[in-house]
This record gives structure tokens, C-alpha cells and sequence, in this order.
């Protein structure tokens, strides 16, 4: 499943590679492409419940999102991330902290008077409008002539594929053509930020996987500042240039899909990006980044690790299951074959430590031979140097 | 989709249905047969006439109340439809608070406090006020139902704004919608339905009511019930029975017409 997506990732990425559309070449130095669009600064919400009871729903977040990124929000259900694009938006209002557009507060500022526009999760199309009505009612609403309007909305209809339907009723169209719809309107009065809470959720596997590259096109064609909510960890991976890892109401990590999936910077995070095996043991020495440990079973390993470890504590080491390779003899661990799940494009081996854990290695299948490997065989597993990484808890 | 377990084919089930129909329908029908009876008694039958509507068309007194009638429902169907969509709004566009019980029964209470009550305060304090201010118009009986009205343009308002997705107000409001447009070009077509079923309840309402209006009306403001109550006193013709029937098809006429604007509108 994973390798799959993570293919798709590639792919995605060497579009998005290409020089970007920069209508400012002049002054395209690297004060302005570092500039962020929004930036959130130590913004808390706390929402009183009756009573006693009360949710933090953003704990002191801050976070800057750059100009013409695709930024993504991940995290469970409830870690407040609708809450933080609702604040952004301008649907409600922090109870602490503060929310810049482009270096400006926007706290003042109702809604209907913030360049932001928002794709809703249950889409929220008029339904007493047509499609094309739909698309032009944010321009219409700021009063712009009738034959701007007509113009720019036939204009949307084109980038979303939706010409032959403009005049049907939300109502009598798909749910993919619905969602597109919902982006077009959205997208229509050329917002500096366009927010999309979980735009995919509602869509089946193979739209859904249409629609994420129908929105990096999208994104990449009009130049947007794209901020992405999704609890989806592979659509996060394929789809972001920056993830933030969000878990109640913090954000734990904010980096490149690569950072957070090959150096997660704790254990949520590790345990919530894709699959990973945990291993426990003792920091022999740190420094540089490095760190060696001394693992329950005995070997010493070398991994890569943030600031603040020190010799002679205890560390939570992380290892992808591509990134260990089962051996036959001796490697770092040892342990026994449980069970071999065959994926197509991989096999995924696991492993009964001797220790007690479970620990899973993946392998790149060929056509020409099996894994190698029967269940019970007695094997060992080899960590690379590179593989592993030290974990705050 | 005729199964086991329709309620059709429970045993009894057609012979209580007609039953109930019966005992509804066959006074009206009784009534309309006796508005075309040729004699002056309303229980025997002599012989088909138009007889009673051309007398009735030429009553004055009916004509003059019939128009006072509609004159009345009119402008408080429109005043209380107003009245309530505004109340509506209010009770529904709100997160829960301690008190918001209270405010419904506050609109609601004309439905809960028995009509002759009411009546009755409101000829105590309305002939106070007709002695200050000499005013002795069609005010008080516009104002009167107009608020015994309200309850019932309330409701069906009310319970479209519930069913309305909030997040269609959101967006309108994220695609640059004032709070004055976003209600002109999102919540007020979406809340057109409502708002007809409540004017059309609210007109047929007043045009029916006979307590408040009898208590409230002054000298010489009769309007088609109080008109008819006051007939009953004296003889019965089949006079009574035509100008019921022309009220009866008349208000079908109505209740069909707003259904079918309604329909379109949805
Ligand atoms: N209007 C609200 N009133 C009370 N609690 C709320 C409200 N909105 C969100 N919450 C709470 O805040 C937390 C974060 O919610 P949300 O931002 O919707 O999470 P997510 O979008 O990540 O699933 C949840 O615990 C939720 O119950
Ligand atoms: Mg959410």
C-alpha cells in the first residue's frame, strides 16, 4: 500500500519541481520566497464547556506558512485542526495569541473582508444556485461587474473540467463533480490563502487519489498558498511541501514529508507517519547529531539524534521496516519468523525478537525469486547506519 | 411494497378509516348540500337553487365583513410573518442558553394560554386605551391578531431554519458575504418555504378567528365569523350555509395556491 503511494509521491514531486510561476520575477529575492503568508503566533483556543469542563483545542500553537506552499495540518480526528483553519478563516477567534497575514494581524478583520476562502469538508454548495452561480458568487459579492464575473467563472469551469455542466443544479451532479465545484467557487475570487478542511475525506479511493493530483495541478497553476487539512498520513506524504504533525491541540513537528517520515522528531510522530518498529536501549555516547546505543540485545548501533541526548540515559530508537535488512546468521538483533505478508510490490516479514517484540522488515520483491525466508527460520537483522533514529518521548 | 406489515391490512383497519372520514367529512358535506337547498329551513331538502349565495351577495352587512375580514388577515399575516421570521433567526441562529426555553414559550404562548383569557385582558386593556387616546379604528383588532398569530408563522419557519445547513451561511460569509447579503442571497431564498407555509397558516388563522375578535371589535366591526355568530341568534337560513361554502372554497383555493408557489420555489 505504502510503496504505492509513495511512488505517486515521487511523481508528484517532479512536477512541483518545476520553476515556479512567479508573477514578481524582479524581486523574486529571498526575502520575498521566504516570506510567510500566515503566520500563527502562540495562538490558544479554549472552548467552555457547561460547567467545569473545558477543551483546549490549540495549546499555544505557532507556525509560519510560506508564500505558494501546499502546507498540510495532520493529525488524528480532534487534534484542532479544523479549529486553527476556522481561526484562520475568520469563523471564530483565538482566545489567545495572534494569527498574521502577511505580517499583518487580521484579528479585526470579519470573514467576509479576509482574502481567504475555504473549500468545507461537506462541500457547502447553494443549493438553490446553478453551478456557474455558485463559482461567481464570491465575485459578485465584491461587486465586480457582471461580464468579469462571466468571464472568470468560465474561466474556473475550465481548470476544474466542469464546462458541460455549469448550468446544473448542485443537487443533480456527483460528488467528485460537487467537490470540484466546491473548489472552483473557492478559487474564483483569487484568494492570497485558499483553506481545505479534509476535501477528500468523503470521496472514494480512486477519486480521492484523482483528486489529490488534480489539487497539486491546482495548486501549482495559480500560484495559492494552499493550507491542507487531513488525518491522513499517505495523503499528507504525497501531496504537502511542508507537513505540521499536530496532536491535541500542539504541533509537534513542522517539515518537509521527507523530514517527518525519515526524522521524526518524536515518538507520535514516528507512530503515526507510516510503519515503524520501536527499539529501546541505552545512550552510550551523543554529539554531532549522532549518538551511539547500546540495544537491550547487546549490539551497538549508531543513529542519527537531535540536541539534548546525553551518555548514560535510556533512548526509544526508531527503524523503518525498509530500512533494516533481514540476514541469515547474526546481525544487530536476532529473532524468529512469525508471519510473511506478500504486498505485490513488497513483502512485509515479521519478526518475534529474542527479546519479546515484534519487529517488522520490509523487502522490495523481484520476479525471479521468493523472499528467501520461511516462516520459523531463525534469522538475524541487520541496521544500517543510517537507519535509525533517537526519539523524544 | 404491500407487506406483511402494512397498515392496510390490519383487520379493521379500512372500516375505522371510514368511520373517521365519515364523522369529518359529511358535516362539510352536509353544510354545502343545504347552501344549494330551495326553502328556507337548513335540515329539509326541497329542491336545487342558487337562491342563498345570490341573497348573500347582496347582503351588504356580508360583503362588508367578508372584505373587513380579509382586510384584517392580510396585514397581520403579513405583520406577524415578519414578526416571526425575526424571531425565528433569533431562537435558532444562537448556541443553547439558559433561558432560550423561556423564550419559546414567550412566543409560543398564544398556543398555551386558553383564547378566552386572553380575550378578555386584551378588551380590559383595550378599552382603557380607546378612552385615552379616542382611537377606536381596526388597529386593535390588526394588532390582536397579529400577535395570536405569530405562534403559527413561527413554527414552520423555525423548523426550515433548523434543517438549513449552517455551514452555507459560513461560506457565504468566506466568499466575501456582508451579514445583510449573506441573509438576501442565502438564508432568505433557502427560508422561502417556510416563510409561505407561516403566512398562509397565519392568514387562514385570522381569517377563522372568532373569541379575540368578537371581545376586541368595536361597534360596527364585524367581521365574516363574528357577522355569522351574530346571524345564529336569529333564524337560520341556508344563507349561513352558502357564505360557509364560498369561505370553504375559497380557502382551498388559497392553501392550494401557496402550496404550489412553495413547490416551485423548492
Ligand atoms: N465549538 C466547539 N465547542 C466545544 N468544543 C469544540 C468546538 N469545536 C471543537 N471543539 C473541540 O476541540 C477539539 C478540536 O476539534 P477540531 O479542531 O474540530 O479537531 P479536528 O479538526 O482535528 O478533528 C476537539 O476536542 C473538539 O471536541
Ligand atoms: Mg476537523
Amino acid at each position: 500500500m505504502f510503496s504505492h503511494s509513495y511512488h505517486l509521491m515521487v511523481r508528484i514531486k517532479l512536477v512541483s519541481r518545476l520553476p515556479p510561476v512567479n508573477d514578481h520575477a524582479g524581486e523574486g529575492n529571498i526575502l520575498t520566497a521566504i516570506r510567510p503568508a500566515v503566520e500563527a503566533k502562540g495562538v490558544t483556543r479554549i472552548f467552555r464547556g457547561t460547567g467545569q469542563d473545558s477543551v483546549r483545542a490549540l495549546d499555544n500553537v505557532s507556525v509560519a506558512i510560506r508564500e505558494n506552499e501546499f502546507f498540510t495540518l495532520l493529525g488524528p480526528s480532534g487534534c484542532g485542526k479544523t479549529t486553527l483553519l476556522r481561526l484562520i478563516a475568520g469563523f471564530d477567534y483565538p482566545t489567545d495569541g495572534e494569527i498574521q497575514l502577511y505580517g499583518q494581524d487580521i484579528a479585526p478583520l470579519p470573514p467576509f473582508k479576509r482574502p481567504v476562502n475555504t473549500v468545507f469538508q461537506s462541500y457547502a454548495l447553494f443549493p438553490h444556485m446553478t453551478v456557474a452561480e455558485n463559482i461567481g458568487f464570491g465575485l459578485k459579492m465584491l461587486g465586480k461587474p457582471k461580464a468579469e464575473i462571466e468571464a472568470r467563472v468560465d474561466a474556473m469551469l475550465k481548470l476544474v473540467h466542469m464546462q458541460e455542466l455549469k448550468n446544473r443544479r448542485t443537487s443533480q451532479i456527483s460528488g467528485g463533480q460537487q467537490q470540484r465545484v466546491a473548489l472552483a467557487r473557492a478559487l474564483a475570487p483569487q484568494p492570497k490563502v485558499l483553506l481545505l478542511d479534509e476535501p477528500l475525506s468523503a470521496l472514494d479511493y480512486k477519486l480521492r487519489k484523482e483528486m489529490q493530483i488534480e489539487l497539486k495541478r491546482l495548486q501549482h497553476e495559480t500560484g495559492i498558498t494552499f493550507i491542507f487539512v487531513t488525518h491522513d498520513q499517505e495523503e499528507a506524504l504525497t501531496m504537502s511541501d511542508r507537513i505540521a504533525v499536530m496532536s491535541a491541540g500542539n504541533i509537534l513537528q513542522v517539515g518537509t514529508p521527507w523530514d517527518v517520515y525519515d526524522h521524526p522528531a518524536e515518538r507520535f510522530v514516528a507512530d503515526f507517519i507510516g510503519e515503524t518498529n520501536f527499539l529501546t536501549g541505552m545512550v552510550e555516547s551523543a554529539g554531532n547529531g549522532q549518538a551511539r546505543i547500546a540495544l537491550r540485545s547487546g549490539a551497538k548501533i549508531c543513529a542519527t539524534a537531535a540536541a539534548g541526548f546525553r551518555a548514560g540515559g535510556n533512548a526509544t530508537l526508531m527503524v523503518r521496516p525498509e530500512h533494516a535488512k533481514l540476514v541469515k546468521g547474526r546481525g544487530d538483533l536476532t529473532g524468529t519468523i512469525e508471519t510473511i505478508v506478500y504486498f505485490g510490490t513488497d513483502t512485509h516479514i515479521h519478526v518475534r525478537l529474542d527479546e519479546g517484540d515484534v519487529f517488522m522488515v520490509r523487502q522490495q520483491n523481484s520476479r525471479s525469486a521468493s523472499c528467501g525466508f520461511e516462516n520459523g527460520d531463525k534469522v538475524g537483522i541487520s541496521i544500517g547506519d543510517d537507519a535509525a533514529q533517537v526519539l523524544k518521548d | 411494497m404491500a407487506n406483511r406489515f402494512d397498515v392496510r391490512r390490519q383487520n379493521g383497519f379500512v372500516s375505522v378509516a371510514m368511520l373517521c372520514f365519515f364523522l369529518l367529512y359529511l358535516p362539510i358535506a352536509t353544510l354545502v348540500v343545504y347552501a344549494f337547498n330551495d326553502n328556507d329551513s337548513v335540515v329539509i331538502w326541497k329542491g336545487f337553487s342558487l337562491r342563498w349565495f345570490h341573497i348573500a351577495w347582496n347582503n351588504a352587512l356580508v360583503i362588508e365583513s367578508s372584505i373587513r375580514s380579509f382586510q384584517i388577515a392580510a396585514v397581520a399575516a403579513v405583520l406577524a410573518t415578519i414578526t416571526a421570521t425575526m424571531a425565528a433567526l433569533a431562537t435558532t441562529r444562537t448556541k443553547p442558553y439558559p433561558g432560550l426555553t423561556l423564550k419559546y414559550a414567550f412566543i409560543n404562548q398564544p398556543l398555551m394560554v386558553p383564547e378566552i383569557v386572553t380575550a378578555v385582558a386584551l378588551l380590559i386593556v383595550f378599552s382603557r386605551i380607546k378612552i385615552w387616546t379616542g382611537y377606536s379604528g381596526l388597529g386593535y383588532l390588526v394588532a390582536a391578531h397579529t400577535a395570536f398569530c405569530i405562534p403559527f408563522a413561527y413554527l414552520p419557519i423555525r423548523a426550515r431554519l433548523e434543517s438549513m445547513d449552517l455551514s452555507l451561511e459560513t461560506a457565504a460569509a468566506d466568499l466575501y458575504a456582508t451579514k445583510w447579503k449573506t441573509f438576501r442571497h442565502v438564508t432568505l431564498p433557502l427560508l422561502w418555504p417556510g416563510i409561505l407555509a407561516g403566512l398562509m397558516l397565519a392568514f387562514v388563522v385570522s381569517l377563522d378567528d372568532v373569541v379575540i375578535t368578537e371581545f376586541v371589535k368595536s361597534g360596527g366591526q364585524d367581521t365574516l365569523p363574528t357577522y355569522m355568530l351574530g346571524q345564529l341568534r336569529r333564524t337560520v337560513t341556508p344563507e349561513v350555509n352558502a357564505i360557509s361554502t364560498a369561505f370553504l372554497v375559497l380557502s382551498i383555493g388559497i392553501v392550494t395556491a401557496f402550496f404550489f408557489i412553495s413547490r416551485k420555489r423548492t
